[in-house]
């Protein structure tokens, strides 16, 4: 057989295997399905309107609050959540850390698929999507806008992200060489990643510098860029530790008997980091407290809020991490994750949404129609998750 | 390092290099050594009578919803510019009696929305006017988030909307003709022309009626300065202009961020390569077997 034949035959096998793949496996009538199917089929009908009649027609959005949960809830909180796969990667990959080797793979997935879907549900919110290519091809580069930089950085880091994913992929198609190639392809990926992170995640942060005279001063200050860098490392780690929770129960079948005794070290391990990150992070709001003299503010609704999110959903989750950790306290570190998840989202919708124009008299709230939405999307993740991990090697030890 | 080793760090490096897309321009605006001046329109509201014919002008020049001014009594609320209307006027009640102040794009030196725009659709042009170019902008409303006069609009109610806000008649200007709404004004309120002129003009008027004007040109200064500039008897805080926006030119609250992107997009991929050759278990061993040698030769 020559090259070229051996080539066809492949890609036949491939291209029948993967078709073979697509089909669906097991019940249909799972808790989950009765709930997400009709979340998303009224999410599609809700956004045929939304294409045709403007977002006006289904969305809050106003002269006044231009972005809303769209923006504020899938994209700035869906990408903070993403950034625990630039934090595992670095510390497998850079740091040639074995002891989270296990689960780097549903990580990188969850990153990637994060990535795919919540950064991707801006293309909902653009009022001209068709349009979205302009900043990537070049017939009109903004470089002096930072939404330019964190539009490209989403677009690389995706690449990148897939990238340190293929492997799996090839490993699944059984294409032993391409595998090959791509497994050598890791390390630069993993650090160009993990570079376009820190600057998009900082960058996210840097959108709503000039923003100045309209978020609330106990949420503005010159060094957002850091807080959203800073804190999404936590935000990374505490959801490995929420996903990893229900995924072990979900997944069991896949995950097999051996390496859960083992996971319970890496969670802790997740915790330990998350601590301290959420203790530099509260560290830092409390450097800024003083030195912009923020109790003058603090006497009113506002002031709670912001202490409510300060201490109750970051001083609080990160005590509770430290101690877990020393205990060795399983149940304490998920009830952490879950509030440090709480406070991440706190504290991006206040910058983006809440905070934003505290003065105003008709304050923005999402309609039920962008709830929905918001909805769809994550179910839609979740489908796409599951058939990814019941079909690839991702939990099993690569 | 190998030769396997030493593609895969400069195929890192090369990625790199190749994302390092984003040289920091500065804002366009500063220092441009052309002839043209950038214009500008100084409103002296003293002499507004709130007749309200620039809102007409302005919306039969572009299209617009055009008000009918007799019937529909808008002077009795504060409103604010729509994705219908470009300018409006409203009426004040203040210490000296009612005061009208027309509202419009401020056409900034350095503007917050040409800065936030990724594709260059808000466009400074070197004349002077802000202008917005359907065939770019896609519908992202980050200037709407960063212009601190809140000006541009969307239309939210269509399935193609556009950014909607004044562009000072730029199609107008091209031709050597006024904008439509100076053009209109009976009373000699607008002015038109390079900032430098009206800021004389501006002065003059304060100095000669000391006790008629505050002593504050809006616009001079703020937010870096404006192509607008307003006169006013009455604070400004009482006519609906926010007067803590600063003289900061708004870009300059991202350059910081900007220009630290190559440091960190060059300096952190260096430091990782780094630190991954340190914590190479190999080299270690090696390094350990070499400790351990007898090779006391250079002793």
């Amino acid at each position: 057989m020559n090259n070229t034949a051996v080539f066809t035959s492949e890609f036949n096998r491939v291209f029948k295997f993967f078709l073979q793949e697509l089909k669906p496996r097991g019940k249909w009538l799972t808790p989950f399905n009765v709930i997400s199917i009709p979340i998303i089929i009224a999410g599609l009908i809700i956004l045929y309107f939304r294409f045709v009649y403007g977002l006006g027609s289904v969305t809050n959005l106003s002269q006044d609050f231009p972005w809303g949960l769209w923006i504020g809830f899938d994209v700035v909180t869906g990408v903070a959540f993403a950034g625990g796969s630039y934090v595992v990667t670095f510390v497998v990959y850079v740091m040639r850390n074995e002891k989270y080797h296990s689960i780097v793979r549903v990580t990188v997935l969850n990153g990637l698929l994060a990535y795919v879907f919540y950064a991707g549900a801006l293309v909902l919110d653009l009022g001209r999507p068709w349009h979205i290519v302009n900043p990537i091809i070049g017939n009109s580069f903004g470089y002096n806008s930072v939404l330019f930089l964190v539009s490209w950085h989403f677009l690389l880091y995706m690449i990148a992200m897939f990238v340190e994913f293929s492997p799996v992929i090839a490993e699944w198609a059984q294409l032993e060489k391409v595998r090959k190639f791509l497994s050598a392809l890791t390390l630069g990926a993993v650090i160009f990643g993990i570079t376009l992170s820190i600057l998009h995640q900082s960058g996210l942060g840097a959108l709503f510098l000039m923003a100045k005279p309209k978020i609330h001063p106990l949420w503005y200050s010159e060094f957002i860029p850091v807080l959203f860098f800073v804190s999404s490392i936590y935000a990374g780690l505490s959801m490995i530790i929420f996903e990893g929770t229900i995924s072990h129960k979900v997944f069991k079948h896949l995950i097999g008997e051996g390496s859960h005794h083992h996971y319970d070290e890496i969670v802790l391990g997740l915790a330990k980091g998350a601590a301290i990150t959420m203790f530099v992070y509260y560290f830092f709001q409390a450097l800024l407290f003083i030195h912009e003299k923020r109790w003058e503010l603090i006497n009113d609704f506002w002031g709670y809020w912001y202490l409510v999110e300060v201490i109750g959903f970051v001083l609080i989750p990160c005590f509770m991490f430290a101690y877990a950790v020393r205990n060795r306290n399983l149940g304490l570190i998920k009830v952490a994750s879950v509030m440090a998840i709480l406070g991440i989202i706190l504290n991006r919708l206040n910058v983006s949404v809440i905070a934003f124009r505290w003065y105003a008299v008709d304050h923005y709230y999402p309609s039920w129609e962008e709830i929905v939405v918001t909805l769809m999307v994550i179910s839609v993740e979740i489908w796409v998750l599951r058939w990814i991990v019941t079909r690839m090697p991702v939990f099993r030890n690569p | 390092m190998d030769r396997r080793q030493f593609f895969r760090t400069s195929a890192t490096a090369g990625a790199a290099v190749g994302a390092a897309v984003l040289p920091i321009r500065h804002a366009k605006a500063a220092g441009t050594k052309e002839n043209k001046e950038f214009i500008g329109v100084l409103v002296d509201t003293t002499r507004c009578i709130g007749c309200r014919s620039c809102e007409v002008a302005c919306s039969i020049t572009h299209d617009n919803f055009v008000p009918d001014i007799k019937n529909d009594n808008a002077l009795e609320q504060i409103r604010d510019t729509s994705d219908k209307q470009w300018t409006i006027v409203n009426r004040f009640k203040t210490e000296k009696g009612d005061v009208f102040v027309k509202r419009q794009c401020m056409h900034c030196w350095q503007p917050a929305c040409v800065a936030a725009c990724l594709v260059n659709a808000m466009y400074k042009t070197k004349e002077g006017p802000v202008t917005w170019n359907g065939d770019k902008c896609m519908g992202c409303r980050f200037c709407m988030v960063s212009c601190p006069f809140d000006i541009p609009k969307a239309e939210y109610h269509s399935w193609n909307p556009r950014i909607q806000k004044c562009n000072l008649c730029y199609e107008r200007l091209r031709e050597g003709k006024k904008p439509a709404c100076v053009e209109a004004c009976p009373t000699d309120t607008l002015m038109f022309g390079p900032k430098r002129e009206l800021m004389e003009i501006a002065r003059h008027r304060v100095y000669s009626h000391p006790d008629k004007y505050v002593h504050q040109i809006y616009g001079e200064n703020e937010v870096g300065g404006t192509g607008w500039l307003y006169l006013s008897a009455v604070p400004f805080s009482q006519i609906g202009f926010r007067t803590d926006l600063g003289t900061t030119p708004y870009p300059e609250y991202t350059k910081q961020f900007l220009v630290s992107v190559p440091l960190i997009l060059f300096g952190v991929p260096a430091l990782l390569l780094g630190l991954n050759e340190l914590t190479d278990r190999k080299n270690k061993l090696r390094e350990s077997q070499e400790w351990t040698n007898p090779g006391a030769e250079n002793e």
